[in-house]
Order: C-alpha cells, then structure tokens, then sequence
C-alpha cells in the first residue's frame, strides 16, 4: 500500500528530469498535477506510455501536468539508466517531465510500489486519485473503466473521483540492495 | 515460465490453452516457476511470461539478459505488450507442427 492515502498533502520533491533541468513538484502551483512511477523497461510502463503522453495532450488546456518518476535500480536493470530515460523521452516524444529518483527516496516516501503508479493531486496537492492509469494495460481499444482520466475529470468538475482507488498493475519497483 | 510478480502469466497460460484448444492439438504443458536470477540464468528465461514450443520462444526475445523480469512482447501492430498475441502462440504452434 502507498503511504499517502487520500486526502493527505502531496510530498514535494525536487528531481533531475531528461531535459537536465531540475523539477519540483511545487513548480506547478495552481495545477493538478499527476506523479507517476515509471521506468524505461517495463513492458507495462511501455503498454501505457502513448496513453500517458495522450492524458498530457487532452490535460494540458485544463491545468493538469503529468510528472514521471523513475525510481528503479538501474544498476540491476541498465535499461532504467539516465541515459536511455533521456532516449526514451525523445523516443516516445514525452510531453511532461521525465525525472530520475536515484536514491529511490521519492518512491520510498511516497510508498509507490509498481510502474506504473499514478498519484493525482488537486491544485491543493490533496490526493485525489491513486492507483492504475486504466483497466487494460494489453489493449487501449478495450479499456472499459478509464481510471485516471475520470478521476481528472472529476476533480477538474469539483467532485469527487467515481473511484479514488485502485490496485496498480505493472512491475514492481525495482529496489536497490544494501 | 513466468515469475510471480509479473500478473500477465495467468492470462498468457490462458491463452495458450485456448489457442491449443481451438486448433485441436493435443500437447503437454509443462509449466515452471522462475523465482531466481541463477534459476533464470540457467533456463536463459529473459522475462516472463515465456513461451517455449518444443523449445522455441514463440518470439524471438528483445533482450538476451537473463534474469527475473517482466517480458514485452512486440504485438502485430507495433504496441509493446506484457502479454503475447494469441495469433503470436498459433504462428509459433504451426512453425512447430
């Protein structure tokens, strides 16, 4: 289970993204914004990546900012390396920030165990929504509850999300051994 | 062969029984639980959930590291998967019958 339940208060962060450039979750005041684990190598995280980069595109206009965050070890899996993030990034034409979470310390406090991992918070960085992007990571034409985007829609309507929670479906975090 | 905490080897498993049971081909399944990487190096298992016909990968890995993982499958119509296709498993079946 992740630490944040909902309702509780986002915790900032401050990370290098794929464009070099430091980003906080705090950058995006007055925004819902939506933190999700990823990584580069898992087929799940890659099944969801387009509807990812979607969300961003059909968001953008209503203030939600989609913010990745790569937490894996990258020693074990070298495909979660910095470098191919950067790769994947342009690869895939990400339209949101692609950060790396090297000591894994944002995963830890925010209790993320499998990429994908969604987060949505309000523009008071209340919890809104956490849990899977949808419900069919195989097939994006046979999705039939879309998750994150009704939770978006929701909030975005001032009410609560039809579902506030829902088990994440992907790899599990990769974590590094002592 | 799968590993435990890649989800897609139940419906993978279904998958090929179906696509067995639809072609009417009468084969053994042998299925095995990967749950080292010295275990995965040993049976050269790049992620799960793999399918082997009489041997053969029913897709030829895009990877060849060995270790406990989750597989993708490139599907027909270019999109990554953690599932194969089950037009992927009848191909593979027919290759091999």
């Amino acid at each position: 289970m992740a630490n944040l339940k909902i309702g509780d208060k986002a915790i900032d962060f401050t990370l290098t993204g794929t464009d070099d450039v430091k980003h906080s979750f705090n950058d995006y005041p007055n925004k819902h914004r939506v933190v999700i684990f990823s990584c580069n190598h898992c087929p799940y995280v890659r099944a969801w990546e387009d509807r990812m980069v979607a969300i961003q595109t059909d968001y953008v206009s209503k203030r939600v900012q989609l913010i990745a965050v790569n937490s894996n070890d990258a020693i074990k899996y070298p495909e979660d390396s910095f470098e191919n993030m950067k790769v994947r990034a342009k690869e895939k034409h990400f339209n949101f920030p692609y950060l790396l979470d090297g000591d894994q310390k944002i995963a830890r406090l925010y209790g993320a165990q499998r990429t994908p991992e969604a987060f949505l918070f309000d523009e008071q960085s209340a919890l809104r929504y956490h849990g899977a992007i949808d419900d069919n990571y195989d097939d994006p034409r046979a999705v039939r509850r879309q998750y994150l985007r009704d939770a978006i829609d929701a909030v975005l309507s001032g009410s609560k999300p039809p579902i506030a929670e829902t088990q994440p479906v992907g790899c599990t975090v990769k974590w590094k051994t002592a | 062969m799968y590993w435990d905490e890649c989800r897609s080897h139940d419906e993978a498993l279904a998958r090929l029984r179906k696509v067995l049971a639809e072609g009417h081909v009468a084969a053994e399944i042998e299925v095995i639980r990967v749950q080292s990487d010295a275990e995965a190096v040993g049976l050269k298992f790049t992620g799960s959930p793999t399918i082997l016909v009489d041997g053969r990968d029913i897709q030829q890995p895009q990877n060849t590291h060995y270790g406990l993982a989750c597989r993708a499958y490139r599907l027909e119509d270019g999109r990554i998967s953690p599932l194969p296709s089950e037009a992927m498993i009848r191909r593979a079946i027919k290759r091999n019958s």
